[in-house]
Formats: structure tokens, C-alpha cells, sequence
């Protein structure tokens, strides 16, 4: 028999899962960034103490805090930007091209997101190192420092982090667009369309579901970016001036045990990416049907 | 709908139910635990251990040997990576060692936390009071000092003659030595320095009568221009030296791309594995004044117990044995780590000539970082780097860059 209860019932377990890891995290995360909490308060050595809104306001208030994210908002943006462009404009040439190139262009595009994030770094970084590196004995330029620039490293560290991710973008799409019946794209040859009009206006709103989800990722993925800010600029470049928030974060508040700290950060971090997603959603919905 | 309630009261109550996770840090057993089992103890992992290792397996062999039924369990433990294990042992009392090697900068922030016993009465009274200092917090001492790490100044004598140069008497004519060499010979660096090593600019800090604590002072500013000028194109310029750590500095000093270095006696083996090997000496690195030091950072480890440990008595016999003037010297032949302990020091010094110099460093006083647990936040977010970079890559001037850092090392000592 079936009752109006019944979706209830079938979405409990999955309900519970949901609550035990991401609900009594976010709670924690909550909890923590109102108290005064460190290492001491770990371990037990002084006691806890409830400071209110003192984590955020110290954030807030600390100036580095604003041209931090103000850095990483930029910088996020450069590398969805970029790693979209090289994603789309590979999976369309992978279904142009015969099944041999296809196959190596796939199997590089795999080796690259397959190497760890620190190998890769570090592989990037020696590339450029200003000594040793290959790239300066190729171009002759014997003891430039590529990471001595601010828009310099952060270009380095930008097409490395593109070089990583674009082979999700391109293998998504990649997918979506084999997806498209193939008819639809003839016809639109048969009226004429150029491979640029194709591209713009039939295959970009039949792939509208799966560019939101790639999309969305590259946003969380970029804005959270650690692991090659920390490796390359050796953790925030030249007097900090390549820090991003996820840096920063670690910087001020793990490393030296401020958790209250840590987790205000944290907050603040959820808070924009939920509004930035929910941002796109909208936009999304707004200029055309609902996904 | 009642489900529904059902549901929503029972998570609400479980998560009201959960405060962040706290241990209560169970008191050692007074009367010194257990006399026999394994006593377990962590040392710190180096880039060259088997020598380290040796000893400590004599000392092992030594201990059991006077000990009846006990066995000693040593793990090597990540420098990189000893914070994390370290709070985890001061968290779960469970899987805490007994007998800890540690970092004498990290003993305000484990102090703090409550992690480590007194060992006011295992300390020899033959230790430097230096160093008996560096192992005190808030009167009590939490560690005996093991052995002690200071830089002096390294140079390269075949340059030296060629050039006509004698060894810098003064930080003045440090500078102006480091000049002339880049001049004749400007494919190398005069010294070399780096934007990332701290315990080479506090030096000229502390030689100038300033202070961590009091960075934005007329005398500390004058300190930190003196570095901060020789990173310049006229002896190391900002392209390739802003960024450097200490360890790179060595690696230049060692292959021979610099006439000068401000390296540590811990630093030999480094030197002479390069092309520098046989053609260098070190003299103490001077102060303002002629014939002068200027105050070296007093690097070092410290022995302690923890305070959860589970055989404190046992563990008390083992760090007296490693502590000793034996197993001290034995340290100095194997690793080169400078002993604490002033017989044995004098000892060495009267065989091996290459200590002079960072003795007399020692002898001349050495400074610290601020005793406190805000001394980890100065250094995990890395305040006097940045100063220093700031300065050396024309960001800020010597005045606004000082008054910076000042901000944030009072915010982080008084919180």
C-alpha cells in the first residue's frame, strides 16, 4: 500500500549516509569556529571557550584576508576560463580526428590527470627552476627566476593547474557531445553552418546539463586550489604574494593549531562556493528550459 | 508527519550531544610505572642516519644490559611531518612514546599543551646556562638539552689569498668583502643569503641590539637593512637570492658558486661532500664592533618525557644514559652535533680545531626565538620570511615592512 510517507521511507538511508558525513562535518565545522579552540584545547591542557563571532571578526578584519581572496577569485577564474577552452576545444578536435590520434591524444590527456598533484608540481617546478631548469637552457636564459613575479608564477602555476584538469573537461564532454545524434549536426552542415556556428549553437546548448557540471566542479576545484600554489611558490610565493585562500588557511590557522581560525576560513569558503554555485544554477534556469 | 518529528528530534539530539573532541591528558603513574616491557622512544629521522642510529643502538645495548627484562622500541620520526605526530601523542595517550628528541623552538607550543613532565632533576649541573634556558619554559624545565646547532661564518680561503682578502672583523666589512669578491668575481655570489633564512638575518638583527620581540626599533631596522642590502645585484641579487632557504645556501657555499656562507657546524658534511671540501675555514660571524660576534641563533634538541608516558622511571634512566657525556662525544664523532654539556664540549674543542670557531660563537651568547606558544604561529605563517622578502624584492621599505611584521608577531605573542 502506498502512502504519502513512502518517498520519505525509500530516501532514509540515503538520508542517514548524507547526515553521518556531510551534516555532522559541516556542524563540527560550525561549532569550532565559534570556539577558541587549539592545540591546547585538543589536548585537553586549558579548557574550552566559547569566543562567538571573535574567529570572524578577526578574519574579516585582517586586510591580508580580503587581497587573498580577492587573488584566488581572479585566479579561480583564469583557470576554469582556460581549462574550459582547452577542454572543449580538444574533445571537438577528438571527434574530428581518426581513431589512432584519438587514442594517443586520449591516453596523454589520461596520463596527465592520472599524476598526482605534488608529482606534477614538482615536475613543473624543475622544468622552470631558475638554475637547472629545462625551459631556461632551452631559451637560453640563464638564472631568470620565473617565480619571482607575481602574474608570472601565477600564470605557472595557472597552466599547470589547467594542465591537470583539463582532461575531465575533455573526456566529459567528450562523451556529451558523442551523445548528440549525429543527424543533428549533419543538418546543420547541409544548412550551411560553419564548425564555429555548429559548435556555438547546436552542440553548446545540447551539452547545457553536462557544461554545468563541468563547470561547477572547475569552480570548487580551482578556488580550493592547494597543492600547486604550496609545492611551486614554496607556500605563497615571494613575500606572499602568490597565496590563495586554501593557502592562507593552512598557513595561519593548521599549521599553527588555531582550529577556530581554520574553521571560520572554512565557513567563509563553503558560504562563496554555495553562492556561486547557486548563482550559475539560476542563470542557468533563467536563459533557458530547467536542467 | 510524526516520522518526520521522530527523526528530526533524535538527529538533533545526537548533535547536540557532540562538542568537539577533547582528551583529558591522563596523569603519568606516580610511582614511575612499570620497571620492565618496552619502553618506547622517537627520535628525529635525518638525511644521513645510519651514524645516529649506531649510537643510539650502543646506548640501547648499554641500557638493557643494566635494565632486566626491557626492551627499547626507537622510531625515527619525520622532521617534516613531527608536529602532526606529536599532537596526535599528546591526543591519544595511548600510543604515546615515552622518551621524545624534539626541536628546542617547539617547546613553548608543547608546553603549552600540556605534553611534556619536568625534568628539573635529571639535568646535569654541567649544562650551559644557555642551554638550560632553551629547554625552560615558565621556570620549569621540560627537556635536557642534547646537543646544540649555531651558524658561523664559512669561507672559501683559495679566493680569499687570490683576491688578498682577510676574513671580514666586522658586519661592515662583511658587506664590503662580499662586494669586492662579486666584483673581481662576478660569477659568484660575495655571500650567499637568502630571503627565506631567518637564522642568518637575525644575526644582524640581534648584533645591532634588536630584538624578535621588537622588530620595528631603530636598532632592529638597522639590522635588517644590513641584510636585506646584500641582496643586490652587487652580491646576491633579488632574481636568484629573494627566495632562498637556508638549505640552498649551503648547496651554493658547497658548490662553490659563493665566497662566503653563514652555515652551521651541523652543515660540515654538506660542505665538504662539494667542490668547497679542503678550501675553507670558518671564523665567528662579527658583530658591529671589531673583534665583536654578533649573536648566533641557538639551535638545538632537547631529550623529554612526556607527560602521558606509561614507565617515566624507566624512561628517566634511558634519557639520563643518551644525555651523558659519553653518549654525548659519541654523537659529536658520529653526527657532529655540538654537546651540551661543558666537559664534554672543552674535550672536543682540544681535538678537533674545526668547533673553535662555533664555540667561541656559543661562548660569545647566543639569542632565541620568544619563549612562547605563539612562536609557532610566527613561524608556520611565516612573518620574518616575508618581512625580509618584502624589504629584499623592493615591495616595502625597511620602516613599513618592519612595522608589519611587528603588528603580527605582537598579535600572535599576546593572544
Amino acid at each position: 500500500m502506498r502512502s504519502r510517507f513512502t518517498p520519505l521511507w525509500l530516501l532514509l538511508p540515503a538520508g542517514i549516509v548524507l547526515a553521518a558525513l556531510f551534516a555532522y562535518p559541516m556542524y563540527q565545522l560550525g561549532l569550532i569556529s565559534v570556539l577558541d579552540f587549539t592545540q591546547a584545547q585538543v589536548s585537553g591542557g586549558q579548557p574550552t571557550r566559547f569566543v562567538g563571532p571573535d574567529n570572524y571578526t578577526r578574519l574579516l578584519g585582517d586586510g591580508q584576508f580580503w587581497s587573498v581572496l580577492l587573488a584566488t577569485v581572479g585566479f579561480a577564474a583564469a583557470c576554469v576560463v582556460a581549462t574550459l577552452a582547452v577542454g572543449a576545444a580538444l574533445a571537438v578536435l577528438l571527434t574530428r580526428i581518426s581513431r589512432i590520434p584519438r587514442l594517443l591524444l586520449s591516453l596523454a590527456a589520461m596520463a596527465a590527470w592520472a599524476v598526482p598533484a605534488v608529482s606534477g608540481s614538482t615536475v613543473w617546478m624543475f622544468l622552470f627552476d631558475t638554475d637547472l631548469g629545462f625551459v631556461n637552457q632551452l631559451l637560453g636564459l640563464d638564472g631568470h627566476n620565473w617565480f619571482y613575479g607575481r602574474w608570472s608564477a601565477f600564470t605557472l602555476v595557472g597552466a599547470a593547474v589547467v594542465w591537470a584538469a583539463f582532461p575531465f573537461v575533455m573526456v566529459t564532454l567528450y562523451a556529451g557531445i558523442s551523445a548528440i545524434p549525429g543527424s543533428v549536426v549533419e543538418a546543420a552542415a547541409l544548412d550551411g553552418a560553419t564548425t564555429w556556428r555548429t559548435f556555438w549553437q547546436i552542440l553548446v546548448p545540447m551539452l547545457r546539463p553536462v557544461l554545468a557540471i563541468v563547470v561547477i566542479q572547475s569552480i570548487i576545484w580551482d578556488f580550493k586550489i592547494f597543492t600547486q600554489i604550496y609545492v611551486m611558490t614554496r607556500g605563497g610565493g615571494l613575500a606572499g604574494q602568490n597565496l590563495t585562500l586554501n593557502v592562507y588557511a593552512y598557513q595561519q590557522a593548521f599549521a599553527s593549531s588555531e582550529y577556530g581560525l581554520g574553521s571560520a576560513i572554512g565557513v567563509v569558503t563553503m558560504l562563496i562556493l554555495l553562492a556561486v554555485t547557486l548563482l550559475y544554477l539560476r542563470t542557468l534556469r533563467r536563459s533557458g528550459e530547467p536542467l | 508527519m510524526k516520522l518526520r518529528l521522530a527523526t528530526a528530534a533524535a538527529l538533533a539530539l545526537t548533535l547536540t550531544a557532540c562538542a568537539p573532541s577533547t582528551s583529558s591528558p591522563s596523569d603519568a603513574p606516580s610511582d614511575g610505572g612499570a620497571r620492565t616491557g618496552t619502553l618506547k622512544v622517537w627520535l628525529f629521522d635525518e638525511p644521513n642516519r645510519a651514524p645516529k642510529e649506531k649510537v643510539v643502538q650502543e646506548a640501547i645495548a648499554e641500557f638493557t644490559a643494566s635494565h632486566p627484562d626491557t626492551s627499547v622500541d626507537v622510531q625515527y620520526i619525520a622532521v617534516d611531518t613531527r608536529s602532526e605526530r606529536f599532537k596526535g601523542a599528546f591526543n591519544d595517550p595511548g600510543s604515546a612514546p615515552d622518551v621524545v628528541e624534539y626541536g628546542n623552538t617547539d617547546l613553548p607550543e608543547y608546553a603549552a599543551a600540556g605534553g611534556l613532565a619536568d625534568v628539573g632533576a635529571l639535568a646535569d649541573a654541567d649544562l650551559t646556562a644557555d642551554a638550560r634556558a632553551s629547554a625552560t619554559y615558565e621556570g620549569t624545565l621540560l627537556g635536557v638539552p642534547w646537543y646544540l646547532g649555531v651558524r658561523a661564518l664559512y669561507y672559501r680561503t683559495d679566493l680569499f689569498q687570490e683576491l688578498g682578502l682577510k676574513p671580514p672583523a666586522t658586519l661592515a666589512e662583511v658587506t664590503s668583502t662580499a662586494r669586492t669578491i662579486r666584483e673581481k668575481k662576478p660569477d659568484l655570489f660575495g655571500i650567499a643569503v637568502g630571503g627565506k633564512y631567518t637564522y642568518a638575518a637575525m644575526p644582524f638583527v640581534w648584533a645591532n641590539g634588536g630584538e624578535i620581540t621588537d622588530i620595528d626599533s631603530a636598532p632592529a631596522r638597522a639590522g635588517l637593512k644590513a641584510y636585506t642590502d646584500l641582496i643586490a645585484p652587487d652580491n646576491c641579487p633579488p632574481q636568484q637570492c629573494a627566495d632562498l632557504t637556508g638549505g640552498k645556501t649551503v648547496d651554493l657555499f658547497a658548490s662553490g658558486k659563493a665566497a662566503m656562507g653563514i652555515l652551521g657546524n651541523f652543515n660540515r658534511a654538506a660542505v665538504d661532500a662539494g667542490v668547497a671540501k679542503g678550501k675553507y675555514a670558518v671564523v665567528p660571524l662579527p658583530g658591529v664592533a671589531a673583534g665583536s660576534v654578533a649573536p648566533a641563533f641557538a639551535g638545538g634538541n632537547n631529550l623529554g618525557i612526556m607527560k602521558n608516558a606509561q614507565r617515566p622511571a624507566l624512561a628517566a634512566d634511558f634519557l639520563t644514559l643518551l644525555a651523558s657525556k659519553k653518549y654525548q662525544s659519541k654523537m659529536y664523532d658520529a653526527m657532529g652535533n655540538l654537546p651540551t654539556l661543558k666537559s664534554a664540549s672543552d674535550e672536543i674543542a682540544g681535538k678537533d680545531p674545526f668547533v673553535k670557531p662555533f664555540l667561541d660563537t656559543i661562548a660569545a651568547g647566543t639569542k632565541f626565538v620568544p619563549l612562547d606558544p605563539g612562536w609557532g604561529k610566527i613561524d608556520s605563517s611565516a612573518v620574518l620570511p616575508t618581512m625580509i622578502e618584502k624589504v629584499a624584492t623592493g615591495k616595502a621599505s625597511v620602516d613599513q615592512a618592519t612595522a608589519d611584521a611587528a603588528r603580527e608577531i605582537d598579535a600572535a605573542l599576546t593572544k
